[in-house]
């Protein structure tokens, strides 16, 4: 028996409307997306992958087609679903245990069981010590590993991440992604990210979705078996096959410089 | 970063560093003095000389002797208290009716989008202008004071603190959004807070222009308050009184100023 997808993407067309006509964002998308799965969505610039998003964590409604969250139509933001922008999005006048709370807050879940489980996060990442600093003094890696913990702490089950990284420097970014690939699969979550950068998205992932340039379209998903025995990003760059998905999507995405 | 922490055992360099640092810190303040001190004994000496007519220019023994004795009277503190009270009140209504307003602008697209020729029109008006016409309506007191130094910093107001909440970051609320944030609680959590330094920039700004607006508004109710002194002095050619009740102005002026410095500070400790 196969198991339903928890996200459902089936038929997504969007269109944006302007004055000065209309710009055909996405068209026909459908992606089945299953329980515990990392996804990778990649794609020329502008082809419509932040708007593929928007559109499961229920910001815009799309032209047409519609998307099914453990079989309910998506038609506004949902508690199942966690977001994380570009950059880290922390608010500098609070401090980190009071951004971390920021979801829990606005659901008005303030709840011990919560305010622990939050707790528990910040202790088991390694930043219970920065509790009662601001922002503005942690390191740009440190910031996104809180604003993952904040996305954490309401307990989603889906994380959307929009090019998480992509702020960070180098360095920074492949410590970063490998932690964050890590607390994912601890806490047992699905993730879709979004990325320009095809080693991350290759090395991160189960399933990577290429999508055509504007209108978007799928134009193909990749199923990546790795071998490699250490089971992070970074390590998973070593793997043989590594090479192989690489050469394949990028002539794929079709890049000319 | 501000807030490195001094290593324990300072090395030379840095000590002479911070010692020259320090001298030049007393050598600009020293400047500042002298020249200060500079002043007042040139303007002094030049009227005792005859150099210029203190009958016009006033004098600072004679700006110290009108001081003794609008103390003595016990007005000085009337008209001071009076002034001051009416520019408070001015900056600190003009703030906050002006953040109200600017909150309903950005809850409403289309109220901003309506009002937005009206508001530039309103902006670009000298205010002052319709000083009379208030007089005319609410009445020759401090109500229409405080409604000219209102009026001055309103519009002003408004305009800026739009233009900040506009400038949020559309991530931010993106995020509070999937949280399933209200409008109230983006407004709450996110613009309002993130918005502080452009309000307190407003202000900062209103306690200039409220000084105008009251001094202005004294000028035509003429009833009491500093502006009233300089008025009255002007026309009674009591030169002493004018030039003493601009100074107390300067200094009440920058006084509020600095009030307004600090608080900027204790609500800006985050950065
Ligand atoms: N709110 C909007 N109104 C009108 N057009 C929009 C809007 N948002 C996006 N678009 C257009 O839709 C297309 C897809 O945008 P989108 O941001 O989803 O692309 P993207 O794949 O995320 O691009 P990038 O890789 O640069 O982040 C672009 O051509 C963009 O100009
Ligand atoms: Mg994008």
């Amino acid at each position: 028996m196969k198991a339903r997808p928890i996200v459902a993407i089936n038929n997504i067309s969007m269109k944006y409307q302007s004055t000065e006509g209309e710009v055909a964002a996405l068209k026909n998308v459908s992606l089945d997306i299953f329980q515990g799965e990392f996804v990778s969505i990649v794609g020329p610039s502008g082809c419509g992958k932040s708007t593929l998003l928007n559109i499961i964590a229920g910001l815009i409604a799309p032209s047409s087609g519609e998307v099914l969250i453990k079989d309910k139509k998506v038609s506004g933001p949902t508690i199942m679903v966690g977001y994380m922008p570009q950059t880290d999005q922390l608010f500098g006048w609070r401090n980190i245990w009071k951004n971390v709370v920021l979801g829990l807050e606005i659901q008005n879940k303030k709840t011990e069981a919560n305010i622990n489980f939050a707790q528990k996060l910040l202790r088991d990442y390694g930043l219970i010590d920065f509790k009662h600093k601001y922002p503005s003094q942690l390191s740009g890696g440190m910031r996104q590993r809180v604003a993952l913990i904040r996305t954490l702490a309401t307990n989603p089950d889906i994380l959307l991440l929009d090019e998480a990284f992509s702020a960070l420097d180098y360095q920074t970014r492949l410590v970063v992604s490998d932690e964050v690939k890590q607390i994912i699969e601890k806490e047992n979550k699905t993730a879709i990210l979004v990325t320009h950068d095809l080693s991350e998205a290759i090395s991160m992932a189960n399933k990577v979705v290429v999508l055509s340039k504007r209108p978007g379209t799928v134009k193909n998903i990749y199923q990546i078996n790795l071998t490699c025995n250490s089971h992070t990003p970074l390590g998973c760059r070593e793997a043989p096959e590594f090479r192989e998905y690489f050469n394949k999507i990028w002539k794929e995405l079709d890049v000319h410089a | 970063m501000p807030e490195n922490k001094l290593e324990p055992s300072i090395s030379i360099e840095h000590a002479a560093y911070l010692k020259s640092k320090k001298l030049y810190h007393w050598k600009v303040l020293g400047t500042q003095i002298i020249l200060l001190i500079g002043f007042v004994v040139l303007w002094e000496i030049a009227g005792r000389m005859g150099w210029i007519d203190p009958f016009i220019t006033s004098q600072p023994s004679r700006i110290w002797k009108t001081l003794v004795n609008l103390h003595n009277e016990g007005t000085l503190y009337y008209h001071i208290g009076i002034t001051v009270l009416e520019t408070v009140v001015g900056f600190v209504s003009g703030t906050i009716i002006g953040t109200l307003f600017a909150i309903y602008l950005w809850w409403s697209d289309f109220a901003a989008e309506v009002l937005d020729p009206y508001l530039v029109i309103l902006n670009a008006l000298p205010k002052i202008a319709l000083g009379p016409i208030l007089i005319v309506w609410i009445g020759n007191g401090s109500t229409a004071i405080i409604a000219m130094a209102l009026l001055i910093s309103l519009v002003v107001t408004i305009l800026g603190v739009y233009s900040g909440f506009s400038q949020v970051d559309s991530d931010m609320i993106k995020l509070l959004k999937t949280f399933g944030a209200t409008k109230v609680q983006i407004l709450q959590k996110a613009i309002l807070p993130a918005s502080v330094p452009t309000i307190i920039s407003a202000l900062k700004i209103n306690v200039g222009l409220s000084w105008v607006g009251v001094i202005v508004g004294e000028f035509l109710v003429s009833k009491a308050g500093l502006g009233y002194l300089i008025v009255y002095g002007g026309q009674v050619f009591k030169l002493d009184l004018v030039m003493t009740s601009v100074i107390i102005l300067a200094i009440a002026a920058a006084v509020m100023y600095k009030a307004v410095v600090l608080l900027e500070q204790l609500f800006l400790k985050w950065r």
